[in-house]
């Protein structure tokens, strides 16, 4: 194992599975991301200077909007869009006209960047700089603990370089309880090769960049490329990921952004609003699991069987009927579902429950569109057993059983 | 005979005691002979739910129950990390976090708060501990497990119970069941739960289960190549057929080099002689061979 592998953290490897509820382990997306504009905002709050730059939506133009900011060429136009390799998919382009930019607009509204169309373009003035440096702070969910990571050799090859030369990557551990000190961030600005003001100006960004870390629960906070210019730095890029379960105590970062960001389909951003844990998938089976754990195990178990998951759902722990009803009928009404599977191993989650939404689920819509098989076992599996013997649904104990059946349908 | 963590001596606060699953699961703790000795819930001291005591502070519960030294938290989220270092500061040698959703940031600070302290933290996010036939700490379905010889260190709460229900239907009870939790940070991990069926003599051979994601699974198996973990180990991981999907930022990225992937955790655990299982139900014919060897 490489030195880089024993520092490991998830954050930012954000697999699509587990939403927000039911979420047990970051192999999910319950993770907030926020815009590069929003980050920036963020930062300044936090006293970084942030590259001027005004947003731009479908249908504005782009000329009245820059000049109101006293914005002119050469400018930066971003397509606000949250993947990853952002600018090597080209979605960020260097406009040294006027024509250019309104070219630059239409042209980036229409690109599909890794299949997302930008719904938002941010305009920045273009700084020239010769130096770009990466700073990014994660949690080591194996130290437990927050890492800072810094690079002098940021922008867009940054993980090539962490791959082939890792000990160029500085790593310091943060101890939650007494925060970023000081003389850590010139500790690791002096690393990176900074000195005088260009160590104090990174100095008092990282800290910035620690503190906007931890106000806002991060789950990520990263700049990257981080600008030398003269002798302070600039974010020219900022990301931050903020928990899901933080949400809470931040509710000024909800709102609209799900259809915003593109990156959920119709039906994800439809199940999201009712609060269900939905992935949509390209086969014909939906899926109903509880426990992202065994839900995942149903998929595999229906792909050994010859079968192709169309979803995958996890009712999560200590369902209510009320929200099993709700899972039913939606894969009842998801369009890809020939089939549905439901598997449920109660622990925390009561049979009984489970078979109560079932049930008021079919209520609701008369007879069963989609056939439905069930398996249940675990807290009260003999009570929910019954309840759905009594609707005349067949409930396996087998999950083997229960998938073969399945596959006969 | 001993067990890992928990045994029939273990003496039991359930913090959250009158809420819906606190009193719930307090009956069925109960009834699979886990001795609860008191229930905490602020506001609510004086009463009794299913004939335990309830008190309104962990202080009162310690003082009146000097023996207690494990407690169960069943408090809402945005309350269950106060719980969590109340019970740290009454003492408590286990802290059995059910609760999910507690921001990982919150998890971060009791977790390290815990380790100055000396306190074992299982979860968040998790579904308990238990040394089947002895004590139940948890919210796992109680009948699907038999005392033996089999460790279960397991990332998912309902996939531990599927692979219980198999081994106890082959013969092959379990000596302790822990389930870790699925949250990003948690108080124990694979390494620290190895660490501990390797000191004990009852557990013969350990399960461990694990999911995408992380770098767990490959810290495990590094230290069973190490030699520091000489039983027999299976392993199952969740998600094989899962796509990985959109990923932002390079921090991540960074420090992961290539861990956390299916592939990744099973050619780690491989590597270190570990039998990976492609389904659940495989569990029981691999450890009867590990056994043999």
């Amino acid at each position: 194992m490489s030195l880089s592998q024993a520092y490991c953290s998830n954050a930012g490897i954000t697999y699509r599975f587990k939403l927000n509820k039911g979420a047990k382990s970051e192999v999910r997306d319950g993770k907030l991301k926020l815009f590069e504009y929003e980050a920036k905002m963020l930062l300044q709050k936090h006293g970084v200077e942030i590259p001027k730059g005004v947003l731009v939506r479908k249908g504005e133009d782009p000329i009245a909007k820059m000049k109101e900011v006293g914005l002119q060429p050469p400018v930066v136009v971003k397509a606000q869009v949250l993947v990853a390799g952002r600018g090597k998919a080209g979605g960020i382009k260097m406009a040294k006209t006027w024509d250019d930019v309104k070219r630059l607009v239409v042209e980036l509204f229409e690109k599909s960047i890794k299949g997302i169309k930008p719904k938002l373009l941010l305009i920045e003035e273009a700084i020239p700089h010769k130096v770009e440096l990466y700073v990014g702070i994660v949690i080591d969910r194996s130290e437990r603990k927050p890492v800072i990571l810094a690079s002098r050799y940021g922008g867009m090859d940054i993980e090539e370089i962490a791959r082939e030369k890792p000990e160029s990557i500085v790593r310091v551990h943060v101890d939650p309880f007494i925060g970023l000190k000081g003389y850590q961030a010139r500790l690791i600005g002096k690393k990176i090769g900074l000195t005088g003001k260009a160590l104090s100006s990174f100095a008092k960004f990282l800290s910035a960049l620690y503190q906007v870390f931890m106000e806002y629960d991060g789950d990520l906070a990263e700049s990257n490329p981080l600008a030398l210019v003269g002798d302070k730095v600039i974010p020219l890029d900022a990301r931050l990921i903020v928990d899901d379960n933080a949400l809470y105590r931040h509710p000024e970062l909800a709102g609209e952004r799900l259809e915003e960001s593109g990156e959920y389909t119709e039906w994800e951003v439809k199940a999201r609003r009712m609060g269900l844990a939905f992935v949509e998938l390209d086969g014909d089976i939906g899926i109903i699991g509880n426990g992202a754990g065994l839900t995942m195990t149903t998929m595999d178990l229906v792909y050994e069987y010859g079968g192709r998951p169309a979803n995958f759902l996890d009712i999560g722990g200590g369902a209510s009927a009320e929200l099993v009803k709700k899972a039913v009928s939606f894969l009842i009404e998801f369009p890809k579902t020939k089939k549905i599977f439901m598997n449920i191993f109660g622990g925390i989650t009561r049979c009984d429950e489970v078979a109560k939404g079932i049930v008021s689920a079919l209520e609701e819509l008369g007879e069963l569109p989609k056939p439905l098989v069930v398996r249940l076992a675990g807290t009260n599996e003999e009570e929910g057993r019954e309840i759905l013997r009594k609707a005349g649904i067949e409930a396996f104990v087998d999950p083997i059983e229960a998938v073969k059946r399945l596959m006969e349908l | 005979m001993m067990a890992v963590l928990l045994d029939e001596n273990s003496r039991v606060i359930v913090q959250g005691i009158t809420g819906r699953e606190g009193s719930f699961h307090t009956k069925l703790m109960l009834e699979y002979g886990t001795k609860i000795v008191a229930g905490v819930t602020p506001g609510k001291g004086g009463r009794e739910v299913h004939g335990v005591p309830v008190y309104d502070t962990m202080e009162e519960a310690v003082s009146e129950h000097p023996d207690a030294n494990t407690s169960i938290i069943f408090v809402p989220a945005r309350f269950a990390p106060d719980a969590v270092y109340e019970a740290i500061d009454a003492g408590m040698k286990l802290v059995v976090v059910i609760t999910e959703h507690i921001p990982v940031h919150e998890t971060l600070k009791f977790v390290n708060y815990a380790k100055q302290k000396g306190t074992t933290i299982i979860g968040p996010n998790c579904p308990g501990i238990i040394s089947p036939g002895k004590s139940k700490v948890g919210i796992m379905p109680g009948h699907v497990f038999k005392p033996g010889k089999i460790g279960i260190v397991s990332r998912s709460g309902t996939l531990t119970y599927e692979i219980g229900y198999a081994l106890s239907k082959r013969g092959y009870g379990q000596s302790t069941v822990i389930g870790i939790g699925g949250d990003p940070v948690v108080g124990l991990t694979f390494t620290e739960a190895l660490k501990l069926f390797q000191e004990d003599p009852e557990t013969e051979a350990v399960v461990l289960v694990g999911e995408i994601g992380g770098d767990m699974e490959e810290r495990a198996a590094q230290m069973i190549k190490k030699g520091e973990f000489t039983k027999p180990v299976v392993a199952f991981i969740a998600g094989r057929t899962a796509p990985p999907g959109k990923r932002m930022g390079h921090a991540g990225a960074i420090i992961m080099m290539g861990t956390g992937t299916y592939e990744g955790k099973v050619k780690a655990l491989e590597d270190a002689g570990v039998s990976v299982a492609k389904t659940p139900f495989e569990i029981p014919d691999l450890i009867e061979k590990a056994l043999k060897r």
